[in-house]
């Protein structure tokens, strides 16, 4: 017999009006190779239909299920039940507004930011279907994609400190989805133009360095490296701004 | 109950979904974008390996052009694909392609110079020619004659995604997430909508466009072993069938992948056994070579999943929580060549199973893949039975895809017969003028209003909608996964017929208020069991075997009986499918032929109906 996992999950329905927020004890038997996606879906079909949490491609690719487990951000469905203690404690994601139980609004959010950083090649070129197509550096194309491997779940956004203070703060996914812009030469957009963007206390200067970010990446984005990048650019810029006035 | 109105809605934002939006914004036209998560979760971006297209921009791919392409996709659907549609897609893919480079996609672009390459676990030596450096490049896959898949990295369809999701940004198409379309508004000639479920609150909303698209994937879920995210349940083919007039087309055709993981069933690659991965039993020995000597772990993807099955029905199956599985054994190829070649397959073994693959065995099971059946629609996209109801995707059987896939075929898909489409759609906003009727669209929110009011009060039963999904995945896989026979596909019948009654009598253990699951399951599960059904019933009037539909008592390709489609109608008040044929393509470009591989014996049409269909390309 495997261990009896004792699971603390914060409830809390907005859409119910006799529920009130608080931690409820769920108790399931350890099976091999248990994820919290296994565990999870056995408390909601065995015990508790009502209990809300997100999972989607449940393969660590899709971000869905994010939560803060044992005082961390991470993904629930590549945690094993068996890296942890016996007692599990499962919290939503902070800073993101709350569906209910475990279950955050990332969606809104991430939307919300795409339309900040204008989230799009700009580009005057128009599309020749007859042409061939433009050629590109391969090397660029990978580093494109290294930034582009953001999966969205909102853990450095949750484990960032400005995030919690200020909630204009565009945090590590914006800053990161903005490098992978920067370095893209199908993007015509100047340095001026990112820095209207990103050039204040809501975006790069409002960064305090504590790299949990990084630290809670479930993809092992270099987000502190995209940081530094953007700020060293957008403070050079700052400088060219101030000499031409 | 909030009304809102767009010229399109699109149920399912991912790479279908918004490929056909974005062709209406930019025509100017009104769109609204429905998905269950937010987009870029969609399953699209789980897709790693590429998207077909004949570019031959590459050296292995050089003298690659749309007709081999074309050629291939046709073997690959065992000749049960529409040729007309296999055409259009092969024509528009490498186009398609290039548009996509040119809206961001960081495809993997030609390295000039001398490079290698593995095949067969042998070293090959390839050079790219300096000419061609910078243009998209391709990796090889199976079932193809050239290098042909385009790729980024190990992640092409996140990047796909990403891309397509950030031009519907820029174009300000909404894209609202957690909203599942429950029922279309229709008065069974034309498609006015979709009663729609906020999966935030829980409440109910009504949307009503000129044109519907079901863009929602393949539906996987209703079996218990499947490689598909927990949105692929087929929501949006249980909506079209519902409707009573809109036919699933061959749902019979259901591919099978040989090494899912256990339990999560997410999939460790092909490359595994191309590498020279063995498959082990119960006893930790080998059994491949016993059923085939001469290819061994390496044969077919569908053949490799039958041995399995047959293996573990022997008794030689691992016993464990999660059902029976088998080991895939990798130990023997060392550290480094896990770590660089096979490193996705580490992570996986790794994150998710705790296993490290170079001293352990990794549990594997075949595994319900893809779904070649889906919204039976014509060439155009346009389903049958109702106007202005369209689909694309995975969820259509547009079909391109016949009985069987080849990979990297169903990502090219998802955005190439979105392009085709997505104007097809344009063509039919600019010529049409609509008008709603409000009786229609107010007694099917009223009906559906009612649906959820039941299941909360439990009025029609108390059956644990968990319990039916799970016989349900549990009646599929014993009578309709790998291998098929009249015996088991008869049994599997009777118990979905008892499921299906048990179905209608749900009713909720928890509350149902707000985003809750369990609603979101009972307002399925009845058509989830309907859609079992269709399949069961499908393979079992099919008495042959073509693709991946595999009969055990019919094992020869029948083309004088059964070289046709399938179309599963629901009437209202049936308990049974009502099974239709078409015949497979109006004309061939290709004459029916041998697979070049999986074997078997083919019964052959009457070669004057086939040469009286026959045309020479005419372009």
């Amino acid at each position: 017999m495997g261990r009896l996992l004792q699971f603390e999950i914060f409830r809390y329905n907005p859409e119910d009006k006799d529920s009130a927020p608080h931690m409820q004890t769920f108790v399931l038997e350890e099976t091999t190779n248990m994820t919290l996606f296994i565990a999870l879906n056995r408390l909601r079909e065995e015990q508790d239909p009502g209990l809300i949490f997100d999972f989607c491609c449940r393969a660590g690719i899709c971000g869905a299920c994010a939560m803060v487990i044992n005082g961390r951000p991470g993904l629930a469905c590549q945690t094993k039940t068996k890296d942890l203690p016996e007692t599990i404690t499962l919290m939503p994601l902070p800073v993101f507004k709350l569906i209910g139980d475990l279950s955050v609004d990332t969606g809104i959010w991430f939307r919300e930011m795409y339309q900040k950083t204008e989230s799009w090649i700009h580009t005057t070129k128009e599309f020749d279907p007859a042409k061939e197509e433009e050629r590109m550096d391969n090397a660029v194309a990978e580093e494109i994609y290294e930034l582009e491997r953001c999966i969205e779940c909102g853990c450095c956004i949750s484990a960032c400190g400005t995030a919690r203070l200020r909630d204009d703060f565009m945090g590590a996914a914006a800053l990161n989805r903005i490098a992978r812009f920067v370095i893209d030469p199908r993007d015509q957009r100047t340095d001026n133009q990112y820095f209207d963007i990103i050039g204040n206390d809501y975006g790069i200067f409002g960064c305090m360095g504590l790299l949990a970010c990084e630290d809670v990446c479930p993809k092992k984005l270099p987000l502190q490296n995209q940081l530094g990048f953007l700020r060293r650019k957008m403070g050079i810029t700052a400088i060219k701004q101030f000499i031409r006035k | 109950m909030q009304t809102y109105y767009s010229d399109l809605l699109v149920i399912g934002a991912g790479l279908a979904g918004e490929r056909v939006a974005v062709e209406s914004a930019l025509a100017g036209f009104n769109v609204i974008c429905l998905s269950i998560v937010p987009a870029r979760r969609s399953h699209s971006s789980a897709a790693q390996g590429g998207m077909q297209a004949a570019l031959g921009n590459c050296a292995m791919g050089e003298g690659d052009n749309v007709d081999v392409h074309f050629m291939d996709t046709v073997k690959g659907s065992d000749w049960g694909c529409d040729q007309e549609v296999a055409r259009l897609f092969a024509d528009a893919a490498p186009i398609e392609m290039r548009r996509l480079a040119h809206w961001g996609v960081p495809w993997n672009r030609v390295v000039p110079g001398t490079s290698s390459y593995f095949k067969g676990g042998e070293k090959f030596e390839k050079f790219e020619k300096p000419e061609k450096e910078g243009l998209i490049t391709a990796r090889s896959f199976g079932g193809t004659a050239k290098w042909r898949t385009c790729y980024t990295s190990d992640g092409t369809g996140h990047a796909v995604m990403c891309t397509m999701d950030n031009k519907c940004a820029e174009l300000g198409i909404s894209v609202l997430d957690r909203k599942e379309a429950i029922s279309l508004i229709h008065d069974g000639q034309q498609c006015m909508g979709a009663i729609v479920r906020c999966l935030r609150t829980g409440k109910l909303e009504t949307y009503l466009a000129k044109a519907t698209a079901i863009c929602t994937g393949g539906f996987g879920r209703i079996y218990k072993a499947t490689t598909n995210a927990v949105i692929c349940d087929g929501g949006g083919h249980v909506i079209a069938q519902d409707t009573g007039v809109v036919p699933i087309g061959n749902p019979e055709a259901i591919q099978f992948h040989p090494t899912g993981i256990v339990p999560t069933d997410i999939l460790v690659t092909e490359g595994c056994r191309g590498d020279g991965g063995t498959l082990l039993d119960v006893n930790e020995e080998r059994f491949m070579h016993i059923y085939e000597p001469e290819k061994a772990e390496l044969a077919s993807r569908d053949v490799v999943s039958r041995r399995m099955t047959e293996h573990m029905r022997a008794g030689k199956g691992v016993q464990s929580a999660y059902g029976e599985h088998l080991w895939l054994d990798i130990r023997h190829l060392g550290d480094k060549h896990i770590s660089t070649k096979l490193r996705e397959v580490d992570e996986i073994c790794q994150n998710f199973l705790g296993v490290d693959a170079r001293t352990q065995l990794i549990p594997v099971r075949p595994t319900q893949h893809y779904t070649m059946a889906g919204v039976r629609t014509d060439k155009n996209g346009a389903a049958y039975g109702l106007k202005g109801l369209f689909s694309a995707g995975e969820a259509a059987c547009w079909d391109m895809h016949g009985f069987n896939r080849l990979g990297g075929n169903s990502l090219a898909e998802t955005v190439v017969a979105g392009g085709i489409i997505g104007v097809k759609i344009v063509e039919f906003l600019k010529g049409t003028e609509t008008s709603f009727n409000t009786g229609v669209i107010n007694a099917e929110a009223k009906r559906q209003q009612e649906r959820i009011d039941n299941l909360i009060s439990g009025r029609l039963g108390r059956e644990n909608v968990y319990k039916v999904r799970a016989e349900m995945q549990e009646a599929l896989m014993q009578g309709c996964f790998v291998f098929r026979n009249e015996k088991d596909l008869g049994t599997c019948v009777e118990v979905l017929q008892g499921l299906l009654e048990r179905s209608a009598r749900i009713g909720l253990v928890s509350k149902g208020l707000g985003a809750n699951h369990e609603v979101a399951a009972a307002l399925k599960i009845q058509g989830q069991v309907r859609l079992a059904m269709c399949i069961a019933q499908a393979a079992l009037v099919r008495r042959e075997s073509r693709g991946s539909h595999n009969r055990e008592d019919f094992p020869a390709r029948d083309d004088k009986n059964w070289l046709n489609r399938t179309l599963a109608y629901w009437p209202e008040g049936r308990t049974m499918p009502e099974l239709k044929y078409e015949e497979a393509t109006p004309h061939f470009e290709i004459p029916p032929g041998e697979r070049g591989y999986g074997g078997g014996k083919i019964i052959h049409a009457d070669q004057k109906e086939i040469e009286a269909k026959t045309i020479t390309k005419s372009k």
